[in-house]
């Protein structure tokens, strides 16, 4: 055990000086600088802004100096927003984004799976097929189309929802709902399919023929089996919520970390590209580590640190 | 019930008729189409794909209009018999432009997904015919790009590199191959141990005619499964990108640039929004009922 997560956590340190790095220097290879503007400065005033921001020193040591900054979390200022830095974009934003996307989260999770199984239970009738043809859309349909649509029926047309900012609870249900369709729909298929394979499995015949009710097999020995697969999905859960929310906290005006990301790349705000992305690459790698560590807690049939055989 | 012999009768055994083959014997691929033609929701698909890909290569040229001519005295024009999807902000027929979006949207779908392939399964084949040591250091090589977000590395190259179709397939293959090396890799590694390809090494086959002739051939099901949602994945990830800003530059645009275009003006405007949104969607919808029929014809063990 001991073994396996020493050597997954230094791959996923590996990935993310590589991430870092890669950032660094693409963000580097772009001509011009964080002054370059229509505007041309007194070359005095240039090279005190470059000291100021030690953008004078040869790239090496900038690098240096960045991966300092990196570990230490000072992800230097912002070239736009004069008054602030990385950090305090990431602090102010990021709870907002947390916010919104773990209510998207259990939305996506629980509906889900209540979906799958309706789906599992009545295969081949009219909920199975209605139900997969919603997770199809879902599927199908982007988030900033659906967010657009949620805006125009439910806010312009209907008034029932603020149709954008972020203050009370029911301006947080159209982004929640926009931004949890399509994991929703893909958790809704993996589930369909895991509980039709399960259903058909030795051990549940052996339930029925204890005579136990449909709900006791479906909720006691079913679901806690359907939903394994389901636990994989997690990391690139997490990941379809922070990058959708680039487009749904854009459209609904919410003032999180995927709209300030967002606009920094509209406003090629270099230093607030490389943080932010830093700061989602670490979340995205350190969620994919968890939830594999809690798979194999939660499965004990997988042995950690085993063969990658397939 | 009391059987007596009177119940039973010989049956006589005709050799030539048991041996005679009732129905045309079908090669894999044959039976694949066979079951897929079954398959109404994905023939729709598929027929519905096939009129896109003819509207998005043909319509533009018979058109009187053209995607960038502005006419600013047309103005956001409602649809109408002159202008069937309406005009934009700049007075341009989005008929036609709903046409060119197509060629781009399919382009950077098809093509992503080609790269993809090539990539993927050299890369698979080679780590999986392997094995060993090889493999290990491929694989990990795919493991830490795959750990790197996908999106953020295609936003990243989009905001060095000049916009454009082509840095947008390239942003999207960077990563993309890897699904595929991991399902060919895998799809090798069962393979290799079946007594064909022996019988093909023993007979003096080298490796590359063992990977190339015996082994993608045999794995070639889950190759194009996986290829048929690759397709759908690359058009939403680049309309994805297009709404960001970092698509193609304008005066061309993809449809993903036109809803984000379209999104502002949606309540005075709607169609400007409205067509791109539908054309986006059931697109993207048909190349998924469709990869869900072919993943059904080409693998009956998973049919549910």
């Amino acid at each position: 055990m001991l073994r396996y997560l020493g050597k997954r956590v230094i791959f996923m340190i590996i990935s993310l000086f590589l991430i870092v790095t890669a950032t660094f220097f693409l963000m580097h290879s772009i001509p011009g600088g964080p002054f370059t503007s229509e505007r041309t400065l007194p070359p005095e005033i240039e090279q005190a802004l470059l000291e100021k921001y030690n953008l004078h020193l040869p790239l090496h040591e900038q690098y240096v100096n960045y991966l300092k900054g990196v570990v230490t979390w000072e992800l230097g200022p912002s070239f736009t927003e004069k008054s602030s830095t990385v950090n305090d974009m990431i602090s102010r934003g990021f709870p907002v984004s947390a916010h919104l996307g773990f209510q998207a989260l259990l939305v996506a999770i629980f509906g889900g799976i209540s979906l799958g199984v309706i789906a599992a239970l009545y295969h081949n009738k009219w909920q199975d097929y209605s139900a997969m043809m919603l997770a199809v859309l879902g599927l199908s349909v982007p988030s900033f189309i659906l967010a657009s649509f949620y805006q125009y029926i439910f806010s312009i047309e209907l008034g029932w929802f603020p149709i954008a900012k972020w203050d009370t609870w029911r301006h947080t249900v159209l982004p929640t709902l926009a931004l949890s369709a399509s994991p929703l729909a893909f958790i809704a298929r993996l589930t369909r399919a895991n509980m039709i394979e399960i259903m058909g499995q030795d051990y549940i015949k052996t339930a029925k023929s204890k005579g136990l009710s449909t709900p006791v097999i479906t909720v006691k020995h079913a679901i806690r089996n359907a939903l394994l697969p389901v636990i994989t999905y997690l990391g690139p859960l997490t990941a379809s919520i922070l990058t959708g929310a680039f487009v749904v906290e854009k459209i609904f005006g919410v003032p999180g970390l995927g709209r300030e990301f967002v606009m920094s790349i509209q406003n090629r705000d270099y230093t607030v590209i490389m943080g932010t992305t830093i700061f989602y690459a670490m979340i995205l790698v350190v969620m994919i580590l968890i939830v594999d560590i809690v798979y194999t807690l939660i499965d004990p049939r997988i042995k950690l640190g085993g063969s990658r055989k397939e | 019930m009391q059987l007596t012999e009177k119940h039973f009768e010989p049956v006589s055994v005709d050799n030539l008729q048991a041996e005679e083959i009732k129905r045309p014997s079908l090669s894999f691929w044959q039976d694949a189409w066979r079951r897929l033609k079954k398959n109404k929701v994905a023939m729709v698909s598929l027929i519905f794909l096939v009129l896109l890909i003819i509207g998005a290569v043909a319509l533009p040229w018979f058109s009187q209009y053209n995607y960038f001519s502005t006419d600013l005295t047309g103005k956001n024009v409602p649809p109408s018999g002159d202008h069937l999807f309406g005009t934009d902000d700049l007075g341009r027929d989005m008929f036609v432009r709903i046409w060119y979006g197509a060629r781009i949207s399919l382009e950077v779908g098809f093509a992503a997904a080609f790269v993809d392939l090539i990539i993927g399964v050299l890369w698979g084949g080679i780590a999986g015919y392997y094995g060993g040591k090889v493999d290990e250091v491929m694989m990990r090589i795919a493991d830490i790009l795959f750990a790197i977000p996908y999106l953020l590395v295609v936003i990243l190259l989009l905001v060095v590199f000049s916009p454009g179709v082509g840095t947008i397939i390239l942003a999207l293959t960077i990563t993309g191959w890897i699904g595929m090396a991991r399902i060919v890799r895998g799809q090798m590694m069962l393979l290799k141990q079946q007594e064909f390809v022996l019988a093909a090494k023993s007979l003096g086959a080298d490796s590359a005619r063992i990977i190339f002739k015996h082994l993608i051939p045999n794995a070639l099901g889950p190759i194009i499964v996986t290829l048929s949602l690759t397709v759908p994945s690359a058009i939403f990830a680049e309309s994805f990108l297009s709404f960001l800003g970092l698509g193609v530059s304008a005066p061309v645009a993809s449809w993903g640039t036109m809803a984000s275009e379209g999104l502002p003006a949606m309540r005075y405007y709607p169609w400007r929004l409205i067509f791109p949104a539908v054309f986006i969607s059931t697109t993207i919808l048909a190349l998924n009922l469709l990869g869900d029929g072919i993943q059904d014809a080409v693998d009956p063990r998973l049919r549910k």
